[in-house]
Parts: structure tokens; C-alpha cells; sequence
């Protein structure tokens, strides 16, 4: 990413905030903020960075965001005919001039409207990346292998679905605050974990969808230091991307956490993200961010595979399923048991999956390995067949099929 | 290396004023699904004008409604089978033969590509689909490049 991008990324928040605080108009504001950052895209490399970026960047997208009020309000008065309706010149009275919010940073505002509850999580996804993260339609569109038009239409509507929603510019009741920072957390996990679990092919966009993630968090982190579940879901996509380099081959297979040439993991992620975890654990509330990024900085401080600490393990999955009802922590639940005490005790935890109507394919994957632990090398064979056949994923069926080829 | 022993985990202490923030382990952007659309030569020609020009309209509206939600990714009608070739690489030569591979009664004659939030939303829109009357649509979820660390 050049240094322009990320300027202009870390001022795309403040920008749209002063713009909507000030005039409204959440949809039209977002639109004159990305012709805005086009425009500083376009010009800043040429005649340099302004004195004031955010101020030149806040009276181009207020310039350009009157034109729009005024051909929304003369296409309303067109249609509705109605004389009532505010004059153009009540929008540009306030002028260019817009206060920048100086101290005040707005970021958490825009990202809590962004992750509105109206909004299917494809749809905040998308608005958090445009809005907060500041990126373009055709960067979003590419890193989702969507057309582009796809994702344009994808996100005007979310933005229609928020002004139906009659949400305005203001940080929700307490009440639902707790809700809402569960939703925005939720949506820079599933940023993250698809700029991650994308491997070739598209790994150019897909790991700056990693890195915006980690950015954005990191942003939400500034806001609130004090927050355990922030900094638990930090520590946990740097501990987990701290593993990057290792987790495929030079083919793009994917290579198993056990597999992993260590040396090349990210010594300093994991320090970081080793830190964040351990002051967080002993000073707020537990939450399953935190417990994850616990699990995952015992994986990533372990010498070896062989050295994992899976009692450990198994005791902070134990914790995990009483704070969340998800049967995927179950089945790794039943891994680490596996691992801890034997293969036979893991596939007794797998039983009452069986019936679980939300399991997918990993409940065979998981079979499969803990049958090939005990030995059972037909059936584990068979499981990792049918695993494979179930698999909606490339690199993951490829591994099951060359699982299975071992025990031929 | 992290000590458990030192935060006092598990405790009850600290699952009683547990976070309740959600949580999914799985990813949940969009799955791409391609509905596959079969037909066969006698259920079209036995359709009416009136049929014919029904089921034009009601794909006109559901690519539109498609494209209005965000979740067209693309569309398309095939040419009737007909006009098909297969092909064949026997020996480093390629050779061509007229028809379609499969020697069914059904042909494939059109597709969506959709990305949806599961299959029960993609199963929605092809029983919507007017060809799902005729003969039958496939819903089928595309692979992608993406795995989780296993």
C-alpha cells in the first residue's frame, strides 16, 4: 500500500463524519467522500500533499456533496412537485467551511452505523470497508471476486437500508451499545478471516484484507484501550496472521498448524499479539476474542508442534463453550482433546454433533483425523474421502484427498 | 508461554460475567452458487406463445431483482444443444464430435451465478426460476481458493 493510500485511508472516516455530522444525508455524504479521495488520488502524487490534507479532503467532498443535495432536491421537486421541500440554497448556506472535528474522532459512530442490525453482515462488511476503511468500490468488488457493479449495487443499497432504517449520526443508547460493538467486532473478524482464508490465486487482494482488518481494529483499539474483547480480537488476528508465511506451500497447499516450519512465523506479531492477550485476561471482562487469541498464542509460543500445551488447550475450549453456543468450537473442542488425552476421548465429544444440523464437512475432517489416531486407517480413510467430497473449498480438498492417498 | 494457572482460568467467577458478544467460527461472506438451469427440446416446444413469453418476462425480473439485491454475479442463456460440440484429446489430437456430452433427454440450456448468504437463499431464488416448473434447477455452491488453518 503507497503512502497516499494509507493517508487517505486513516482520513476516509474522519472526512465522512464531518461531512454527515454536518449536513446529514449518510448515502449522499459517502459518495461525495470517495469522489473526494478519487480526486486527492488523482492530484495529490502530482502537485503534493496539501498543508491540511483532511481540511483539503472535507471542503472537496462538502463542494461536491451540495451539487448532489442540489440535484437530489430539483430531482424531488421534479418528481413530488412540491414547492415545501428546502431550497438548494439552505444546504450550501453553511458553505465549504465545515469545522474539522478536531479532537473529537467520530470513527466508532460511522463504524456502529456501518454494522447497522438492518444489514445483512455482506452488506456491513462492504459499507465498513468503503465508509471506514475508505476503499473503492473496485478494490472491495476485486477482493470478493464480485464485478464491480455487484458491489455497487450492494452498497447503495445497504446505504438505502440504513436511511429506511431512520438511523442518524449519533452513537446508539447504552443499552444497545454492548449489541452493536459485538456486531462491528464480528464484521472486522469476518474482514479478516476472508482476507485469510483465501490462499493463491487471489492472495494479492486477500492479504490486504488482513492488513485492513488489523488496521481498522487497531483504530478501534485507540477508542477504547480499555476494552478486553478489542484487544482479545487484536491478539487474535495478530497471532493468527503471525503464521501466514507458513501456512502454505510454494504450490499454495495448505500446510497444517502441526506441519508448520515455524522459523517462519512472525516473531514479532506473536509478541505483540502474546502481550495484548495476557494484560487483557488479567484486568477486564473474558470474552471469546480474548479466549481465542489465549488458544491461539499457546499454539504460537510452543517450540514445537510436539510441545503444544493441549491440556491447556482444552481447558480454555472448555471456557470457550460456555460463552459461546457454536458447534465449530465443539469440534475443536474434540481436537484437543484428542490431542490431550486420546483419540478415543475426542471422537466421544464429537458424538452429539452428530445431530447438529449446523456441522458441515469439518465434523468428518475431524473424524477423520482422530480415527487415523487410533489407528483405524480404513475407517479414517473413508471419513476423509467423504470430507473431501464435502468440501466447498479448494486447498482444504486437496489436503483431505492427499490425507486419504496416505492411507491407501 | 502463557500461564493459565496465573489468570486463574477456568473459573466460574469468570464465566458468570462472560462476555456475550457473537462469535462464528466459520466464514460468512457470501457464497458464490451456480443454478443450473435444464431443459429439454419437447418440454420448450410443446410451451405456448403465451408460455414462451412468460417465461422471458419472469427472467427479465429476477435478474433485475438479482442485480438490485447485490447478488448477481452473472447470467446466462445457452444455445440449444444443437449447436454444441464436444471435445475430445486423444494422443495429443483433439477431435470433435456434434452434440453434447451427455446423452440425456435434458440438456443444460441456461445459468445464474449467484452469491448468497447459504443455499437456502440460492434454493429460494431457483424454485423461482420458471424453468424449475418445466424440468429441474441445480443449485450447486462454486469452489473457492479459500481454506481455513486445519
Amino acid at each position: 500500500m503507497s503512502s497516499f493510500d494509507l493517508l487517505l485511508r486513516e482520513q476516509a472516516p474522519q472526512v465522512l463524519s464531518a461531512l454527515v455530522r454536518h449536513y446529514g444525508h449518510f448515502d449522499l455524504a459517502e459518495e461525495a467522500v470517495q469522489e473526494a479521495l478519487l480526486a486527492a488520488a488523482q492530484q495529490w502524487p502530482e502537485e503534493g500533499v496539501p498543508d491540511n490534507p483532511r481540511g483539503w479532503l472535507i471542503r472537496v467532498g462538502s463542494r461536491r456533496l451540495t451539487d448532489l443535495l442540489r440535484s437530489e432536491s430539483a430531482r424531488r421537486r421534479r418528481e413530488e412537485n412540491a414547492a415545501q421541500l428546502a431550497a438548494p440554497e439552505e444546504f450550501v448556506a453553511a458553505g465549504p467551511e465545515i469545522d474539522d472535528p478536531g479532537g473529537r474522532d467520530d470513527t466508532l459512530t460511522l463504524l456502529f452505523l456501518c454494522c447497522h442490525p438492518a444489514l445483512s453482515p455482506a452488506s456491513q462488511i462492504a459499507l465498513t470497508l468503503r465508509a471506514v476503511g475508505g476503499l473503492s468500490t473496485a478494490q472491495i468488488a476485486a477482493a470478493f471476486l464480485v464485478p464491480e457493479s455487484t458491489m455497487a449495487q450492494r452498497i447503495s443499497r445497504a446505504k438505502r437500508s440504513i436511511k429506511q432504517a431512520g438511523s442518524t449520526f449519533e452513537m446508539p443508547p447504552e443499552a444497545e451499545r454492548d449489541e452493536r460493538m459485538g456486531a462491528v467486532l464480528h464484521v472486522l473478524y469476518l474482514i479478516f478471516n476472508e482476507g485469510y482464508t483465501a490462499s493463491s490465486g487471489t492472495s494479492l487482494h486477500s492479504a490486504e484484507l488482513t492488513t485492513e482488518a488489523i488496521r481498522l481494529v487497531r483504530g478501534v483499539r485507540k477508542l477504547l484501550p480499555d476494552d478486553g474483547e478489542v484487544a482479545g480480537l487484536l491478539a487474535l488476528m495478530l497471532l493468527t496472521d503471525a503464521r501466514r508465511a507458513a501456512r502454505t506451500g510454494a504450490d499454495g497447499t495448505l500446510i497444517p498448524l502441526a506441519e508448520q516450519d515455524r522459523s517462519k512465523w512472525d516473531r514479532a506479531a506473536i509478541v505483540e499479539g502474546e502481550a495484548l492477550v495476557s494484560d487483557a485476561l488479567t484486568r477486564t471482562q473474558l470474552g471469546p476474542y480474548q479466549v481465542q487469541a489465549a488458544i491461539a498464542a499457546v499454539h504460537d509460543t510452543a517450540e514445537t508442534a510436539e510441545a503444544t500445551d493441549w491440556r491447556q488447550i482444552v481447558a480454555l475450549y472448555d471456557v470457550l463453550e460456555q460463552l459461546v453456543d457454536n458447534p465449530m468450537v465443539k469440534l475443536n473442542h474434540a481436537v484437543a482433546v484428542g490431542m490431550a488425552i486420546g483419540p478415543k476421548e475426542g471422537l466421544a465429544v464429537l458424538e452429539p454433533l452428530e445431530s447438529d444440523d449446523r456441522m458441515n464437512h469439518r465434523l468428518e475432517a475431524v473424524r477423520a483425523h482422530l480415527l487415523e489416531m487410533a489407528g483405524e486407517a480404513t475407517a479414517a480413510r473413508e471419513s476423509y474421502l467423504l470430507a473431501a467430497r464435502r468440501t466447498t473449498s479448494v486447498p482444504e480438498r486437496h489436503y483431505l484427498q492427499s490425507k486419504a492417498d496416505r492411507l491407501a | 508461554m502463557l500461564e493459565l494457572s496465573k489468570y486463574g482460568l477456568p473459573a466460574s467467577t469468570y464465566l458468570l460475567t462472560g462476555g456475550h458478544r457473537g462469535l462464528r467460527w466459520d466464514r460468512m461472506v457470501p457464497v458464490k452458487y451456480m443454478l443450473l438451469i435444464y431443459s429439454n427440446a419437447e418440454s420448450w416446444e410443446g410451451l405456448s406463445a403465451e408460455q414462451r413469453e412468460g417465461l422471458v418476462r419472469a427472467h427479465e425480473s429476477i435478474s433485475q431483482e438479482l442485480a438490485e439485491q447485490g447478488l448477481l454475479v452473472s447470467a446466462a442463456g445457452l444455445a440449444d444443444p444443437i449447436t454444441t460440440r464436444t471435445v475430445r484429446v486423444v494422443d495429443d489430437t483433439a477431435t470433435t464430435t456434434d452434440g453434447p456430452y451427455a446423452e440425456a433427454k435434458e440438456h443444460l440450456a441456461g445459468f445464474y451465478l449467484v452469491e448468497c448468504d447459504d443455499i437456502d437463499q440460492a434454493i429460494g431464488y431457483a424454485a423461482r426460476l420458471p424453468d424449475a416448473e418445466y424440468v429441474a434447477v441445480e443449485v450447486r455452491p462454486v469452489m473457492d481458493m479459500s481454506g481455513l488453518e486445519m
